[in-house]
């Protein structure tokens, strides 16, 4: 067992974890219970967090590596979600809810990254977010709405 | 009638769970079992056919933090279904929780639960076991009569031995249905298509893997917190495995991470639930990935000979189907999906249909179990009769739309092949119209070919499903009115994320005239949820609907009943008006508030109403699905450029909800065209078994899906609705192969269609 | 799961490469695959601290740490604007954004995956991997070595080839069925072939940067492929002149329109 000090939603936290613990293992004892785990082979998406404001899978993420690092969850984020949140509800897009989490946190991501992304760009940069429900089709409907929404405000 | 203040019924409103789920809150089975659960592993067969010979479990006992280890020798010796069915189930009693006899790579053969993880997995591998290993029958169609016999046990048992299941023989079942001389029209047809058609073993791939986790509760009874679509049917299932009073188990379903059928089937509560009874702790069993691809219930691989007979002028004479339908090393769902691949095919045809006959084998082999996967067998059986529809139109020369346009069933026909049920609502002719219209068809049909070099094709498909089990299926609501004249709705049937709490408490809304606010709904808690067999069978909207409107009927009543008691008239004299109980001729009312309030005080009379439907028909839900292609010629990639579907479920309750059902349903579909591939190694495992392995559309594998809705009204329905669940999945794998075969002229009739089966292969 | 007893967040390439010397250790650079391979090791030794992740544009090459990320090199404007967006559009179909983040370019030439995009684009550019002790080699040569003890440092990317990438897959994020990628330099053009499924090669170099399928069909021939999960070995071998075709002829234009 090791000691992890890093910060987790603007606070700073020990966290006990062993040599091959991952960031996601961490996340959940600590009762982040956003993250879910849909697939073993860090191809679904689901446990996307920001670390140091850049979204990466956090079971990918050796919980050692985190040591000193800034690590946001959508508990952290609940203010800045909700528009997206709605957006998505709107849309009957988040179905079973399973994977929004992650979606969410790679969706405003992207908002950082490219707020005017277009539909192939939004389709590309969230390519990684698997959804069994939804098809996609009003996941992107929600997305864009919520860019145009963000970008709305900003000129605003 | 007065005026109706809201209007519920047709409004796209948020799911009433959309900002817990789209927040992240802790509403899954993981995220709310209590601390301390011992984690429950199991130990999985090496091989597809073997017997324990010994098994040493003395050191894993010992391991740290070890709680239990289970072997056959501590299960009860009675046999069970995993299937989520009405009791008396089709499928047949052929499980024990452990047995020494193992049937498929994966069957289990130890579980293990201890304090961490880690522990249980490090105990796992202490485990000695000794296998003697069998032949193992991996080819369905070599099952039957074989002399390997896959459950030769004597306490084997078909509840329902009409279905043709003989153990001794590998069947799970076996029947025909029939009507008119069909050798006889066939002979009398102009031109016989004659075609075999494979579908593979797909998997749902719900994100959230299969899980539970149960407990002793305050009563010394055995809770079950599962991610089931069936906790009424769990309780069954796990009381009868592990041989208690079905009055000891309770079963709670939370929020569930998607099913799609996978989880009509109790997969994995049986682990931990004897674990718990073992050791009376809390356990919890969350499948990896890995099992969920593995040791799971995927839908049945089917292969289907058709012979479509017709005139020269398109007309559809006969249809025969023989369906050969593997169930794997168990028998859930195996004699009731094979049903609909024929019963939910052929019917579509019907107009000028002189004789069908559907007949089917179903086999046990060894291999993972199958179960029910959206579709249910239709998914099968549209694909092989949709494609050789398609093929008669190119063998007649005749544009596809053209031979359904003549062909298909009209509303108030009588459909033989569909239990003789008629079509009573039907815009199937409306649908087909409209696709056709959205995808472009009459400009785009068959195919051209673009400036690159690639070609660009359209193909199409029709399909139908069921709404519900006829004469069998259930849905029970309970309405009861609270403080201050909110409605606490209380039902059996689980959201799994498609929305029925939202939708049912639409339903109540309009039928109590109220705002869909003023509903509420609650998860489902088999000790105080009214009985419904589940969501399963595209059943929910269209029975537990009605259940809705039933219950509102009756709750209206005695509201009205009351507010005529405190406004001191006749019960004849008031009217209920949503927000008060007026008399009819006056301008006295009382407040919904005041009446809600009185009912609790001194025993005025108790404002609930809880009334169960079923119907004695299920009326089929219709689409139509048109695929355009982008093909590579020099590589065989497709690329599919658009889908639009079109989609009669009758009123649409909730358009946003419906719409992303349709969408998500026919990515499903297109994943089973193209790219889904469950594979076996030859011994007999699975080699799908991750994401990595088995590819799920990503959102740049199909960047445009189109949906419209072309309602008819469904009399018997909900406000006229019927199903839309299933229905939406059946499309794309024939619309694609044809689409297919318009570019390349390359026919792939075993799925997926992959690049390689189109350049490799014979154009026709 | 890959299991370590311990985790050593290493502090100088010095450390690493000493603790790096016994069987039971392992580096870890983005753990991406290596989370899932099921090995056991003492001890696990973490890269992530020694600011190996800058990519740096020098006269004549570019020199990437192995530690940056696909989507650091993707991203990469001077990459980008050097390369013609090659690196944009060989990763793109790499699972996802995130996954890019955290899959490292030293991790993917260190691991000499089969199915590697990665690898079949590096190859075609003449790029050269550094390594702590051993100092510069050229890929081509460390692809077909045996994993080492040595640390994967830096790669280096000449400048001077124009290259493009051409594959076919399964589904659009898959891993590649095959992988073609050709570039154009003063000596002519080369043509790598990655996800036969066997590692990517070299099949053809100082050809005339002309779009001579013969040549291709000839090459396919005498090249090398496998059968596996996801296609067979005669239709890698059929679609791999198509592919060979394609890239060589987008390579000769990007050469060309980058002269004009």
């Amino acid at each position: 067992m090791m000691e992890i000090r890093f910060t987790l939603n603007g606070r700073a936290v020990t966290a006990m974890a062993e040599a091959d613990d991952s960031l996601y293992t961490v996340l959940r004892g600590l009762g982040i219970s956003s993250v879910k785990c849909g697939c073993e082979t860090t191809n679904c998406g689901l446990c996307t967090v920001h670390m140091d404001g850049q979204a990466v899978l956090s079971c990918s993420i050796p919980a050692p590596r985190c040591e000193g690092h800034s690590i946001v969850t959508l508990e952290g984020l609940q203010e800045e979600a909700k528009a997206l949140g709605g957006c998505l509800a709107d849309e009957g897009a988040e179905q079973c809810g399973f994977c929004a989490p992650g979606l969410m946190m790679n969706v405003l991501a992207l908002a950082k990254e490219n707020p005017a992304a277009t539909d192939e760009e939004i389709d590309a940069y969230l390519a990684g977010n698997l959804c069994r429900c939804s098809g996609y089709m009003s996941q992107r409907r929600a997305v864009k709405k919520y860019l145009a929404m963000a970008a709305g405000e900003v000129r605003a | 009638m007065t005026e109706k203040k809201f209007q519920p019924v047709g409004a796209g409103v948020r799911k009433k769970d959309a900002a817990a789920l789209t927040m992240g809150k802790p509403v899954y089975t993981e995220d709310i079992a209590p601390k301390g659960c011992l984690c429950v592993k199991l130990l999985h067969s090496p091989h597809a056919h073997a017997m324990i010979e010994e098994i040493d479990v003395s050191r894993a006992q010992k391991a740290p933090g070890v709680a239990c280890v289970l072997t056959y020798k501590d299960v009860p010796d009675v046999r069970f279904t995993q299937a989520g069915q009405t009791y008396p189930e089709f499928s047949p009693y052929d499980r024990l929780i452990l047995d020494r006899h193992l049937r498929c790579v994966g069957d289990p053969v130890a579980i293990v639960a201890a304090q961490t993880e880690r522990q249980a997995l490090a105990a796992m591998r202490l485990i000695k076991v000794s296998y003697k290993v069998l032949p193992a029958v991996l080819d369905p169609m070599e099952a039957i009569d074989n002399e390997t016999i896959i459950h030769p046990e004597e306490n084997w048992r078909a509840l329902v031995p009409s279905c043709g299941a003989d153990n001794k023989r590998n069947l799970v079942a076996q029947g025909v249905d029939e009507q008119g001389d069909i050798e006889a029209e066939l002979a009398a047809c102009d031109m016989v298509i004659d075609r075999v058609y494979t579908t593979k073993a797909n998997q749902q791939c719900m994100m959230e893997t299969f899980r539970a986790f149960t407990r002793m509760d305050t009563y010394g009874r055995l809770e079950i917190v599962a991610s089931t679509q069936v906790p009424f049917h769990v309780r069954r299932i796990i009381a009868t495995a592990l041989d208690i009073p079905k009055s000891q188990v309770r079963v709670v379903k939370p929020r569930i991470g998607g099913g799609f059928g996978a989880k009509q089937t109790a997969v994995c509560e049986q682990y931990p639930a004897i674990v718990t009874m073992k050791t009376g702790l809390p356990a919890m069993l969350v499948y990896t990935r890995e099992e969920s691809m593995t040791l799971s219930s995927p839908r049945h691989a089917m292969r289907m000979h058709v012979r479509l007979g017709a005139m020269k002028d398109g007309t559809i004479r006969a249809i025969d189907l023989h369906t050969i339908s593997n169930s794997g090393a168990y028998g859930e769902h195996g004699p009731t999906t094979v049903g609909l691949s024929g019963h939910k095919s052929i019917p579509i045809y019907t107009h000028n249909m002189k004789a069908f006959r559907f007949a089917w084998d179903v086999v046990y082999t060894n291999t993972m179990s199958a179960g029910a996967y959206r579709g249910y067998g239709a998914t099968q059986g549209l694909f092989a009769v949709e494609s050789a529809v398609n093929e008669l139109a190119h063998a007649l020369d005749m544009d596809p739309a053209k031979v359904r346009e003549m062909n298909i069933v009209r509303e108030g026909e009588t459909m033989p092949a569909y239990y003789g049920e008629i079509a009573g609502s039907c815009a199937i002719d409306r649908c087909l119209a409209r696709a056709k219209e959205m995808i472009g068809w009459d400009e785009k049909y068959p195919a051209h070919t673009m400036p690159n070099g690639h070609i660009r094709a359209v193909g199409m498909a029709l399909a139908m499903q069921g709404s519900g089990i006829s004469g069998v299926d259930t849905g029970a609501v309970m309405i009861r009115l609270g403080d201050d004249g909110v409605y606490n709705m209380a039902i059996g049937a689980t959201d799994m994320g498609t929305g029925c709490d939202t939708v049912l408490a639409q339903m109540a809304a309009q039928s109590l005239d109220c705002s869909v606010e003023n509903i509420t709904v609650h998860g489902v808690d088999t000790d105080t949820s009214p009985y419904d067999c589940g969501s399963y069978a595209s059943s929910t909207t269209y029975v537990t609907g009605m259940a809705v409107v039933k219950t509102c009927e009756e709750l209206r009543k005695k509201i009205t009943r009351v507010g005529a008691k405190l406004l001191g008239i006749a019960e004849g004299d008031a009217l209920f008006e949503g927000d008060c109980v007026r008399e009819a001729d006056g301008e006295r009312s009382v407040s919904l508030t005041e009446i809600a309030n009185a009912h609790m005080m001194a025993g005025v009379e108790d404002i609930s109403a809880c009334v169960s439907s079923g119907s004695p028909i299920s009326p089929p839900p219709f689409m139509a699905g048109c695929a355009e292609i982008d093909l590579d010629p020099l590589t065989g990639e497709v690329k599919l450029v658009d889908y639009v579907g079109v989609v009669d479920c009758g009123t649409v309750i909730n358009p946003n909800l419906a719409r992303v059902q349709t969408e998500g349903g026919l990515m499903q579909g297109i994943g089973m065209a193209l790219m889904e591939c469950p594979t076996m190694n030859e011994r007999g495992r699975t080699v799908t078994n991750s994401f990595l392995q088995y590819k799920i559309p990503a959102r740049v594998d199909a960047v445009s899906v189109r949906v419209e809705f072309e309602p008819s009204y469904e009399k018997t329905g909900p406000f006229g609705a019927k199903s839309i669940g299933e229905c939406v999945i059946n499309t794309p794998a024939p619309a694609i192969a044809d689409a297919v075969y318009n570019a390349s002229g390359v026919r792939v009739r075993d799925l997926p269609i992959t690049a390689e089966k189109i350049l490799l292969g014979d154009r026709e | 799961m890959a299991s370590y007893r311990n985790y050593v967040m290493a502090q100088t390439l010095e450390e690493a490469y000493a603790l790096n010397q016994k069987k039971s250790s392992v580096i870890v650079a983005g753990n991406m695959w290596l989370r899932m391979c099921g090995l056991k090791k003492q001890t696990a030794i973490d890269l992530s601290r020694l600011g190996l992740d800058k990519i740096e544009e020098r006269e004549d090459a570019f020199v990437i740490g192995s530690m940056a990320s696909l989507r650091d090199v993707e991203t990469h404007a001077g990459l980008n604007a050097c390369f013609g967006g090659v690196f944009a559009r060989a990763f793109a179909p790499i699972v996802g954004t995130q996954f890019r983040r955290g899959a490292t370019i030293g991790g993917s030439e260190y691991s000499r995956f089969g199915f590697s995009d990665v690898s079949a684009v590096l190859l075609a550019l003449d790029t050269r991997v550094v390594l702590y002790k051993r100092g510069e080699v050229p890929l081509s040569q460390y692809q077909t070595e045996a994993w080492d003890r040595d640390i994967l440092t830096h790669i280096v990317i000449p400048k001077g080839r124009t290259a493009a990438v051409e594959s076919v897959r399964l589904s659009a994020t898959d891993i590649p069925i095959l992988v073609c990628a050709a570039s154009v330099g003063a000596d002519g053009l080369r043509l790598v072939l990655g996800a036969r499924p066997a590692r990517a090669m070299i099949v053809a170099e100082g050809m005339k940067p002309e779009a001579d399928a013969a040549a291709f069909e000839e090459i396919a021939q005498r090249t090398a492929f496998g059968s596996n999960l996801r296609a067979s070995e005669e239709y890698r071998r059929k679609v791999a002149p198509v592919l060979m075709l394609r890239a060589a002829m987008n390579c000769i234009a990007a050469g060309e329109e980058e002269r004009a």
